[in-house]
């Protein structure tokens, strides 16, 4: 299986790097910054990017960026990213669209090493790994389910969104006016509890309580 | 820095440059009243002279006085500067003062202190220089035969009267000088806001500063080295299948520890400053604390432009510590926060349906660690934002903070 590691820190790509050939991984580059990473990405198309959220150079989030080009340009190529932290809305971002073929978990998990190469192998072959913390805090987000307040046509309509369908691909797909699809779509956000907050993320979120943990 | 010198206490400077002080007070003093009064009055005088006595074949003469009158203020208002300017010198010089520089709309002020500086002046060099010369003027006239030798008694008097006089003029200079060359107190007040609100601002952010750069230096560092640490004594435990019983517990040991130490160092870091606030702002940040709560919390945010780093740090801890705060001690079900930016404030309401009763309680039981609700109140205050609890007994409590965004 061949992967590409994009890690910024020397001790950790070479510690990375070990860990992964011991397990029988066959590393065909580790780059130190997300623009190298999609270079290599670009070169290689790798079975799966290991990918640090913080990189130059801003040390922010280029990795969850880097990850969501990837996932966007190269959808054969699984992403699994790694981060001290995890942050419910990288893991909104991240499951965006495809929920298949990514992965986003603490750093912490590659001490435990039998556990962390069975998580690349299940991302790599188009499974979904998230770290138990963010699991933990997408449950207590949504932990009262409110899917069940849903109508069998609104959770349809859910569906749809979770395929990554534009209102437009709604109507074509059900066959029913656009303004019925709307009325599906704010309905469904008011009664998953999201009411408007002037960003744009109520229909990622309504996604997301859709796909579940 | 007092030192003792010919039996007078002197400060920073010595009876010789007091008395400079006062003795070139009489021609400066008469240069600046010239300049400021002398000349406009002088000139007034001619012209009203000329208009009423002057015969009419000198009419010249009556026209130039009265144009150099209606001039008169063209040549007083550029030397009032300059005049303050020269004073100023004399002052540090001389005497080492300070006159802080007044705002230019104390023009008036300056030109008061001008015309009195020729009464100063005078009044000041006349009796330091008559202490001076009484004392040698007795000392000759003794020398000479011409008086008594026991009035000689007198020299030691006047010249050790000398430096005091001196003294004493510089004194009054320097408040005239203070009071009407310098900013008035008000001024000086506003200055003094100024100064403050800019060091305070520059505290906050250093503050602020700070932590970001302790929390990068954590993610850098000691987080890197630790994971790679739990991950190398991972694959020890992974590989090391047939070590003996003690050294495999050991690293077993060595491996739970690391993650944990892991574990706990990351709860540490996010505490400090969550980098996800500098990435996505707010509601972003908010949301993973949210999610944190050992309690349901329905979170708005509604900030479509965001603010300074600084204002969202501290709404971020505002919230945090006050989530904290609920979940210690509120015995709520269930808690709400809206955080709205209108025009250039950020408001943020915290409510929860807890029992109430909370107070901002400046006493806090030993030990604790100053955060609490007086801490919210405080980071508030710190950029001028502003902070109310109204927590009636039986609940609900709610917090309500107002911060400026530019901060």
């Amino acid at each position: 299986m061949r992967i590409v590691i994009a890690e910024d820190s020397v001790l950790l790509r070479a510690g990375l790097t070990r860990l992964l050939a011991d397990g029988g991984f066959d590393v065909v580059e580790a780059v130190a910054d997300a623009e190298q990473l999609l270079r290599a990405v670009d070169a290689h198309r790798p079975d799966l990017a290991l990918i640090d959220v913080r990189m130059p150079p801003t040390h922010t989030d280029e990795g969850i960026r880097a990850a969501l080009v990837i996932r966007h340009q190269f959808p054969s190529v699984a992403v699994l990213v790694l981060s001290q932290f995890v942050e419910e809305r990288y893991a909104t971002d991240l499951l965006f669209g495809r929920a298949s073929g990514v992965g986003y978990l603490l750093k912490d998990r590659v001490a435990h090493v039998s556990d962390f190469l069975d998580a690349l192998r299940r991302v790599a072959v188009g499974g979904t790994v998230l770290d138990p913390e963010v699991v933990a805090q997408l449950m207590v987000r949504h932990r009262h389910d409110p899917l069940d307040r849903l109508t069998p046509r609104e959770l349809e309509v859910l569906r749809l969104m979770a395929e990554g369908r534009s209102n437009n691909g709604i109507v074509d797909a059900l066959k029913v006016s656009y303004s019925a699809v709307e009325k599906y779509v704010s309905s469904i956000l008011t009664k998953l509890d999201l009411p408007p907050t002037g960003t744009d993320h109520r229909r990622v979120l309504a996604v997301l309580k859709f796909l579940g943990p | 820095m007092a030192r003792r010198r010919d039996g007078v206490y002197l400060d920073d400077v010595t009876s010789t440059k007091r008395t400079v002080h006062a003795l070139t007070g009489l021609p400066v003093g008469v240069l600046s009243f010239a300049l400021t009064a002398g000349l406009p009055i002088g000139l007034g005088y001619c012209a009203v002279w000329s208009l009423i006595y002057a015969s009419p074949d000198a009419w010249a003469l009556t026209a130039t006085f009265v144009v150099l009158t209606v001039l008169a203020p063209v040549l007083v208002v550029p030397a009032v500067p300059r005049l303050t300017a020269l004073q100023r010198r004399r002052f540090r010089a001389f005497l080492g003062v300070e006159i802080l520089p007044a705002p230019p709309r104390g023009r008036w002020r300056q030109l008061a202190y001008h015309v009195l500086a020729l009464f100063i002046g005078t009044i000041g060099a006349t009796a330091t220089a008559a202490c001076w010369l009484a004392g040698v003027g007795l000392g000759a006239a003794i020398v000479l035969g011409k008086i008594n030798p026991a009035l000689g008694l007198l020299i030691p008097a006047t010249l050790l009267a000398a430096p005091w006089v001196a003294r004493a003029v510089a004194q009054v200079d320097t408040a005239a000088a203070r009071s009407l060359l310098g900013p008035s107190r008000s001024e000086q007040l506003s200055v003094r806001i100024d100064v403050l609100s800019r060091t305070r601002a520059d505290i906050v952010a250093a503050t602020d500063a700070e932590r970001r750069r302790i929390e990068r230096d954590l993610h850098d560092g000691a987080q890197q080295r630790l994971v790679s640490l739990a991950m190398n004594l991972g694959m020890a435990r992974a590989n090391l299948t047939d070590t003996p019983e003690p050294a495999r517990q050991a690293i077993e040991a060595a491996h739970e520890e690391a993650t944990q130490a892991l574990a706990e160092l990351r709860e540490f870091v996010r505490g400090l400053h969550p980098a996800v606030l500098n990435d996505r702002g707010l509601d972003a940040a908010l949301s993973g604390i949210v999610a944190r709560a050992p309690l349901p919390v329905r979170l708005n945010v509604a900030v479509p432009a965001r603010c300074s780093p600084v204002i969202e740090a501290i709404a971020y801890f505002i919230v945090a510590e006050a989530l904290t705060n609920i979940a210690k001690h509120a015995r709520a079900d269930r808690a709400e926060i809206t955080v709205e930016r209108v025009a250039d404030r950020l408001h943020v309401v915290i409510t929860d349906d807890g029992r109430g009763g909370a107070t901002l309680g400046t006493h806090r039981p030993p030990g604790s660690d100053g955060t609490g609700l007086h801490g919210l109140a405080q980071r508030a205050a710190s950029v001028d934002g502003t902070f109310a609890l109204h927590s009636p007994a039986g609940g609900p409590t709610r917090i309500t903070v107002e911060l400026p965004c530019a901060s």
